[in-house]
C-alpha cells in the first residue's frame, strides 16, 4: 500500500467521526493494493459498521472488469485499540481477505492489518510505500 | 435468455465451486429456494431460520438492491443477473 492510500484511509475515517469509517480494498491477493475505496457507513453507528452495497457491488464489477479482486476492506475503531472486535472476527466474510483497522484512540492513528482465518485472527504487516 | 446467479468466492465450497448458476423462478425468494434446495449447504448463508432472507448477504437483481425491491418479493424475469455478496460489516463492539 503506498503513503498516499494510507493517508486516504486515515483522512476518511478521520471525517466521518463521530462514526466508523469504512471502505474497500482493490488489488491482488497477495497483498498489493491498487486502488483504496472509500464507502458511506451504513449502519452510521461509533461502534459498527457496515460497507453500503451500492460501493460494495461497484467495486466488485470494478475489480473483475480489471483482472483484479476485493482483496479487503479498513474500517475505524474511534475510541479502541486496532485489533478485530469479536464482531469484527464473526462477521469476516473472506479468510483471503486482508480485515485493516485504524484505531482513532491516539494521535497518531494507528494502522494495522490482519487476516481472519476460521475465528483465528493473525497480525500482517503493513508495506508503505512512496507513492 | 435465462437468469443468472453470481455466486460469491465465500459460498462457493457449498455449490460444488459452481461461480454462476442458472436461477429459476419469478421472485428472488423463489430463485434463491430453489438454489437451497439445490445445494442445501448453501441455506444457512442465505436465509435464517425463520425464512427470511439472511442479514449479513446482499442480493442484487442486476444493479439493485432487493431490499429496496420488495425483499424476497422482488420480482425476477428472464435476463436478470442476480449477484450475492457477503455484507462486510463489523465493529468495535
Amino acid at each position: 500500500m503506498s503513503n498516499s492510500q494510507r493517508d486516504a484511509m486515515v483522512a476518511h475515517v478521520i471525517r466521518a467521526l463521530p462514526h466508523e469509517g469504512c471502505g474497500l480494498l482493490l488489488g491482488s491477493l497477495d497483498g498489493r493494493v491498487s486502488e483504496v475505496v472509500l464507502s458511506s457507513n451504513v449502519a452510521a453507528s461509533a461502534r459498527v459498521y457496515e460497507i453500503d452495497p451500492k460501493v460494495l457491488l461497484k467495486s466488485y464489477r470494478t475489480a473483475e472488469s480489471r483482472g483484479e479482486e476485493v482483496v479487503g476492506c479498513f474500517h475505524s475503531h474511534t475510541h479502541t485499540d486496532a485489533f478485530p472486535s469479536p464482531t469484527d472476527i464473526a462477521q469476516a466474510p473472506d479468510p483471503t481477505w486482508h480485515y485493516v483497522l485504524i484505531s482513532l484512540r491516539a494521535v497518531p492513528p494507528t494502522v494495522r492489518s490482519y487476516r481472519i482465518v476460521d475465528g483465528e485472527v493473525s497480525e500482517e504487516t503493513v508495506d508503505i510505500t512512496e507513492n | 435468455m435465462a437468469i443468472t446467479v453470481r455466486i460469491p468466492t465465500v459460498l462457493r465450497p457449498a455449490t460444488g465451486g459452481q461461480a454462476v448458476i442458472e436461477g429459476e423462478g419469478t421472485t428472488i425468494g423463489a430463485v434463491l429456494g430453489r438454489i437451497a434446495t439445490d445445494h442445501p449447504g448453501v441455506k444457512p448463508q442465505l436465509f435464517h431460520d425463520d425464512g427470511a432472507l439472511h442479514k449479513f448477504l446482499n442480493v442484487y437483481i442486476n444493479d439493485d438492491d432487493v431490499r429496496y425491491l420488495g425483499g424476497l418479493e422482488a420480482p425476477v424475469a428472464d435476463g436478470d443477473e442476480i449477484t450475492l455478496l457477503p455484507a462486510v460489516a463489523g465493529g468495535a463492539v
